[in-house]
C-alpha cells in the first residue's frame, strides 16, 4: 500500500502492518479521508473535549473502583481503621467505601478523582452547550446533534446522581429520601413508583445493587454509544468555525487531524486528566467517613448536593407550601411537583426544541457551517441568558442556608427574594442583554464607519479640534460586516387579490408573529454603501461634514422597525 | 477598498471613495486568510533547538511523575488515621498529576511549537445527497417494498407492528411486576407505633421518663424493639420522633388535644414536604427547621408550618407515661407520616 515509507526498520514495520489491516480492512480509505481532515480551532471548542476526557476519566476511575466497592445494602459490622466508626453497623456498600478510602492505596486518590471528574464532566457538558447554543452551532444540518447532546445531559445528571448515591453514607441517603418524597407525590401512582424504585418501602435493601447497575452498565453504555455518534455526526458534518478572514460557510479553515490535534487533542486529554489529578489530590471531596452509614434519623445542617443537583434543590426550596391542594380526597402536592418536575421541564424543554423554534421562526432552510457572534443574534443570546439566569436564581436557592450563615442574612429574607427574584430577574437579564448586544453591534457599525480612534487630535484652519480616526484593516473590517441580517419572515396577504380569504394565514401569520419577536428589533450590519458614503464624507474633509457624519452614522444604526 | 485604506489619512481617499459611491457591491468581499507569518522557531535554528528542549523536559517531567507515583505508593502506608491517607493521597496524585500533565503539556507543546502552524483550508460540500443518489435509494426502497409485498397485504402490516409492539411485555410485565416487592403501599400509611409502646433514645433503645424531660429539651426517639423488627430502617424512617417538652405557658394550640403528656409533645420527624429528617431545634422560638428545604414548623402551636415548602404540620404522637412513668404511646399515629401522596387520606 505505501510506497513512500522510509526505510527505516520502523518504517518497515508500520509499512507491513498497515498493509495487512488494509488487506483485510481495506481501512487505507478511511485513513486516506480522515488523516488530513481538518478542524477550525478556537478554545471555546474545546469544552466539549473537556466533557468527553474528563467522561474516559470517569471510565478509567471507575473500573478501579469497581474492584473494591461492594454494592450491597446487607448490614457489616465496621473492624476496619477508623475508629470513629469502629463497631457500628452499616451497609457493606458503606464499609467497602471506607475501605476504598482507607485501606486500598491510591483507593482515595480514584475516589476523589472520579468524583471532581464527575463534577467537571457535567460543568463541560453544560458550558459545551452554552457555546453551540450562544453561537447558533446547533443550526441546521446540527440540528440532530443538539438534541443528541441534551440527551447527553440527562444521561449525564442521571449518572453524577446514580453514583453519588452508591456510597450509602447520611448525606446521599437523604438525596434519595428527597427523590423518594418526590416520587410518591406523582398522582396516582406516586407510590408504586417508589416502591418500583425502592423495591418496597424506603430506603430497602434493593436500590443500592439496583443502581449500581444504572451506574456502571445501562448509563454509561447509552453516553458512550450516544458520544459515539455525537463525534459521528461531528466528522460527518465537519466542525463549524467562526467567521473571519478566508472563513466561509463552504469551507473549513483549521490544522490537519494528524499530526496537529492528534498531538493537541491526545495531550489535552493527559491535560484534563492531570488538573483532575491535581484536584484529587490537593482538594477533598465528598468526606463520607465524616458522615457515617445510612441512617433515617441524623441529618447536617448545610448539606450540599452536587453542584448540578442543586438548581433542583433550590427550586424545591423556593416553592410554598400552600400549593398542596386536596382534590376530594386525593392529595396532590403541588408543592413539591411544580418544582420537581415542571420547573425543570420549563427550563430545559424549550432548550431541547430551540433550534427547530428558531428555524421555524426564520424561515431559513440552509445549511451554516459559520458561527453566529453572539451580539448578532440578540434574541438568542438573551434567550439562553435569561434561561442561564433563572438557573442561577435556582442555584443560589439551593444554597440559601449557606449563604444566610456565611453573609450572616436572614434565611427567609433570602427566600422571598429569591422566590420574587425567580421570576423579575430573567425578565431584566432578558432586556438588558439584547440591549448590550445592540449597542455591540451598534458599536460595531460605528468602529467600521469611523475606525478607531487614533488619540492624534488636529486642529483645522478654523480653529477647531477633531480627533483623527484611523480606518480599520480589511480584516478587523470584515469581522464586523460579514454576517448577514435576518429579517422577519414575509406572508403573503390574508385574502388574494379576488378577496377570498386564504387558506393557512392563521398559520402563517402566528409564525409571522414569532418572527417579529425574534428579529424586529436589529441593528443590521454595515453595507458597502454606507461605508462607501461614510468615506466620501470623511474625505469631503472640514469638521462640520465630520460632525454630520457622526449623527448619520448614528441614525442608521439605530433600531431598524419592520 | 484596500486601496483607500492603505492610503491612510481622509484627504488621500477622495477619489476612491467618490468612485466606490456608484459601483459598491451588496456585500463585503471576504479578503481571504491573512497572510501566514512564520514563528521564531521556524527562521532561527536556536529557537528551535530550544523549542524542541522544551517538549523533551516536559516528556522527563512526566517519567519523573510516574517514578513519583511508585515511590509514593511502596514507602508511603495508609495507616489508621486521616493523616497519613492525605499524606498517600497528595505525593500519589501530585505524581499522578506530573505523569499526566508532562505527556500533555509535552504533546500540546510540540504541536504548537513544531508541527507546522499554517492553517489549511478544505472546501465543504453539501450534507444532502446527489440527486441521482437519492433517486436510487428510493428506487431501492421501492423494490424492496415491492418484493415485501407489505403494501398489497394490509393485515401483514398491522400484524407486525402489533406483535413488535406487544412483545416487550413479555420482559416488561416480569420484570416491573417483581421490582415493586409486595406492592403492599397501604404500609406507607401505617409506622410501628402502637398502644403501650415505649418511647426510647436513638440510638440507644433505653426508655425515657417524663421526669426526666425537662422544659426546653429536645429528645431524637424510635419505638422499643425497633432493632428486633424485620426492617428495622424501614420502619425507623417512618416512626422516628422528636419529644420536646414546653413550658405549658407557651403552648398556642395543640394539634390533637389530650395527646400530649403534661406539655411533653411527641411529633413525627418525618418532614411533610419531602420527607427529610426535621432535626433542628430551636428552643427559644419553639422552631422545628428541617435542613434540607428549611420548612420551619411551630411546635407551640401544633407544629404548624410557618415558613418554607411544606403544608401539613407534623403529625402529632399521641403518648402518655405508664405505671412506671415511662414515655409511651396511646397509638399509631392518627394520619400517615412523611410526604404527600396521591391516596394518603383514603
Amino acid at each position: 500500500m505505501s510506497t513512500t515509507t522510509p526505510a527505516t526498520p520502523t518504517g518497515k514495520a508500520a509499512a507491513a502492518t498497515a498493509d495487512w489491516l488494509d488487506q483485510r480492512t481495506g481501512v487505507g480509505v478511511a485513513v486516506k479521508g480522515l488523516a488530513r481532515k481538518l478542524f477550525p480551532e478556537h478554545w471555546s471548542f474545546m469544552l466539549g473535549e473537556i466533557a468527553l476526557y474528563s467522561f474516559i476519566t470517569l471510565l478509567i476511575s471507575g473500573v478501579f473502583l469497581t474492584m473494591f466497592f461492594v454494592p450491597s445494602s446487607n448490614e457489616v459490622t465496621y473492624s476496619g481503621p477508623w475508629t470513629a466508626l469502629q463497631g457500628t453497623t452499616m451497609s457493606a456498600a458503606f464499609a467497602s467505601t471506607l475501605k476504598l478510602s482507607f485501606e486500598v492505596r491510591g483507593g482515595l486518590l480514584m475516589r476523589q478523582v472520579h468524583h471532581w471528574a464527575a463534577l467537571i464532566f457535567l460543568a463541560a457538558i453544560v458550558t459545551h452547550m452554552m457555546r453551540v447554543f450562544f453561537t447558533g452551532a446547533f443550526r441546521k444540518p446540527r440540528e440532530i446533534n443538539w438534541v443528541i447532546g441534551f440527551v447527553l445531559l440527562t444521561l449525564g445528571l442521571a449518572a453524577g446522581f446514580s453514583g453519588y448515591s452508591l456510597p450509602d453514607d447520611v448525606l446521599s441517603g437523604n438525596g434519595l429520601r428527597i427523590t423518594d418524597g418526590l416520587v410518591e407525590g406523582i398522582p396516582i401512582i406516586g407510590t408504586y413508583l417508589s416502591f418500583l424504585v425502592f423495591g418496597g418501602q424506603f430506603p430497602g435493601t434493593a436500590l443500592i445493587p439496583r443502581l449500581f447497575t444504572v451506574h456502571v452498565l445501562l448509563v454509561p453504555g447509552l453516553i458512550l454509544a450516544l458520544v459515539g455518534l455525537h463525534l459521528g455526526l461531528v466528522f460527518l458534518q465537519k466542525h463549524t468555525q467562526f467567521p473571519g478572514s478566508g472563513r466561509t460557510n463552504g469551507n473549513v479553515v483549521g490544522y490537519p487531524l494528524f499530526p496537529v490535534y492528534t498531538a493537541k487533542a491526545g495531550g489535552f486529554f493527559f491535560i484534563v486528566f492531570g488538573v483532575i489529578a491535581l484536584m484529587a489530590a490537593t482538594m477533598q471531596i465528598n468526606p463520607v467517613w465524616n458522615y457515617g452509614s445510612y441512617d433515617p434519623a441524623p441529618i447536617s445542617a448545610g448539606a450540599q448536593p452536587d453542584w448540578y443537583m442543586l438548581f433542583l434543590e433550590g427550586a424545591l426550596r423556593l416553592m410554598p407550601g400552600q400549593a398542596e391542594v386536596v382534590l376530594g380526597s386525593y392529595t396532590l402536592p403541588l408543592n413539591v411537583l411544580i418544582p420537581g418536575l415542571v420547573v425543570p421541564l420549563l427550563i430545559l424543554g424549550p432548550l431541547a426544541v430551540y433550534p427547530f423554534v428558531e428555524a421555524y421562526a426564520t424561515g431559513d432552510k440552509r445549511e451554516h457551517h459559520l458561527l453566529d457572534r453572539p451580539r448578532n443574534a440578540p434574541f438568542r443570546t438573551a434567550y439562553g441568558m435569561s434561561i442561564l439566569s433563572v438557573f442561577f436564581v435556582l442555584v443560589l436557592a439551593g444554597s440559601n442556608d449557606i449563604l444566610a450563615t456565611h453573609f450572616h442574612l436572614s434565611l427567609n429574607d433570602i427566600t422571598w427574594t429569591l422566590r420574587f427574584g425567580f421570576f423579575i430577574v430573567p425578565g431584566i437579564v432578558f432586556v438588558v442583554t439584547r440591549r448590550v448586544c445592540l449597542a455591540l453591534q451598534r458599536k460595531d457599525r460605528e468602529l467600521v464607519l469611523h475606525g478607531h480612534e487614533s488619540g492624534r487630535i488636529v486642529r483645522f484652519a478654523s480653529g477647531e479640534y477633531v480627533e483623527v480616526h484611523t480606518p480599520l484593516d480589511e480584516h478587523e473590517r470584515w469581522i464586523r460586516v460579514q454576517h448577514e441580517p435576518i429579517r422577519p419572515i414575509q406572508i403573503a396577504p390574508a385574502e388574494d387579490s379576488r378577496g377570498v380569504r386564504r387558506k393557512g394565514f392563521a398559520a402563517d401569520a402566528r409564525r409571522q408573529r414569532l418572527s417579529r419577536l425574534f428579529y424586529e428589533t436589529r441593528v443590521e450590519p454595515v453595507t458597502p454603501a454606507e461605508y462607501a458614503a461614510a468615506q466620501a464624507h470623511l474625505a469631503v474633509g472640514g469638521p462640520h461634514d465630520e460632525r454630520e457624519q457622526i449623527t448619520a452614522g448614528a441614525d442608521t444604526g439605530s433600531i431598524s422597525q419592520g | 477598498m484596500n486601496e483607500i485604506e492603505s492610503h491612510g489619512g481622509p484627504a488621500a481617499n477622495l477619489p476612491e471613495a467618490r468612485a466606490s459611491v456608484q459601483q459598491v457591491p451588496d456585500h463585503f468581499e471576504n479578503p481571504g486568510l491573512p497572510e501566514h507569518t512564520p514563528r521564531l522557531g521556524d527562521v532561527d535554528p536556536r529557537a528551535d533547538k530550544r523549542r524542541e528542549r522544551i517538549v523533551l523536559a516536559l516528556f522527563a517531567l512526566s517519567t519523573l511523575g510516574t517514578i513519583g507515583v511508585l515511590v509514593a505508593y511502596f514507602a508511603l502506608p495508609t495507616g489508621k488515621d486521616v493523616a497519613t491517607i492525605h499524606r498517600s493521597n497528595l505525593w500519589l496524585g501530585l505524581g499522578l498529576a506530573a505523569s499526566l500533565l508532562g505527556i500533555g503539556l509535552a504533546a500540546v507543546q510540540w504541536a504548537k511549537s513544531i508541527m507546522s502552524n499554517e492553517e489549511l483550508v478544505e472546501s465543504r460540500h453539501p450534507m444532502e445527497s446527489s440527486p441521482q443518489v437519492r433517486e436510487a435509494a428510493v428506487r431501492n426502497l421501492a423494490e424492496g417494498v415491492k418484493d415485501s409485498g407489505i403494501s398489497r397485504r394490509g393485515l401483514l402490516k398491522s400484524a407486525v407492528v402489533g406483535s413488535l409492539a406487544l412483545f416487550p411485555l413479555t420482559i416488561a410485565v416480569p420484570l416491573i411486576g417483581n421490582m415493586g416487592g409486595t406492592w403492599d403501599v397501604s404500609k406507607l400509611k401505617h409506622t410501628m407505633w402502637k398502644k403501650g409502646l415505649r418511647l426510647t433514645i436513638d440510638p440507644n433503645g433505653r426508655g425515657i421518663k417524663a421526669s426526666d424531660v425537662t422544659i426546653g429539651s429536645v429528645w431524637h426517639v424510635i419505638p422499643e424493639g425497633l432493632d428486633k423488627t424485620p426492617d428495622p430502617l424501614e420502619e425507623k424512617a417512618k416512626a422516628m420522633v422528636l419529644v420536646v417538652r414546653l413550658d405549658p405557658r407557651d403552648v398556642k394550640s395543640e394539634q390533637i388535644p389530650g395527646a400530649s403528656y403534661e406539655g411533653i409533645f411527641a411529633y413525627s420527624k418525618v418532614c411533610t414536604h419531602v420527607g427529610c429528617p426535621v432535626a433542628l431545634y430551636e428552643q427559644q422560638t419553639h422552631h422545628l427547621l428541617c435542613p434540607c428545604h428549611q420548612s420551619t414548623f411551630d411546635v407551640a402551636d401544633g407544629a404548624r408550618v410557618i415558613f418554607g415548602p411544606a403544608k401539613r404540620p407534623l403529625p402529632q404522637l399521641p403518648i402518655t407515661v405508664d405505671d412506671q412513668g415511662y414515655l409511651v404511646a396511646k397509638s399509631d399515629f392518627t394520619q400517615p407520616v412523611g410526604p404527600s401522596f396521591w391516596e394518603r387520606l383514603r
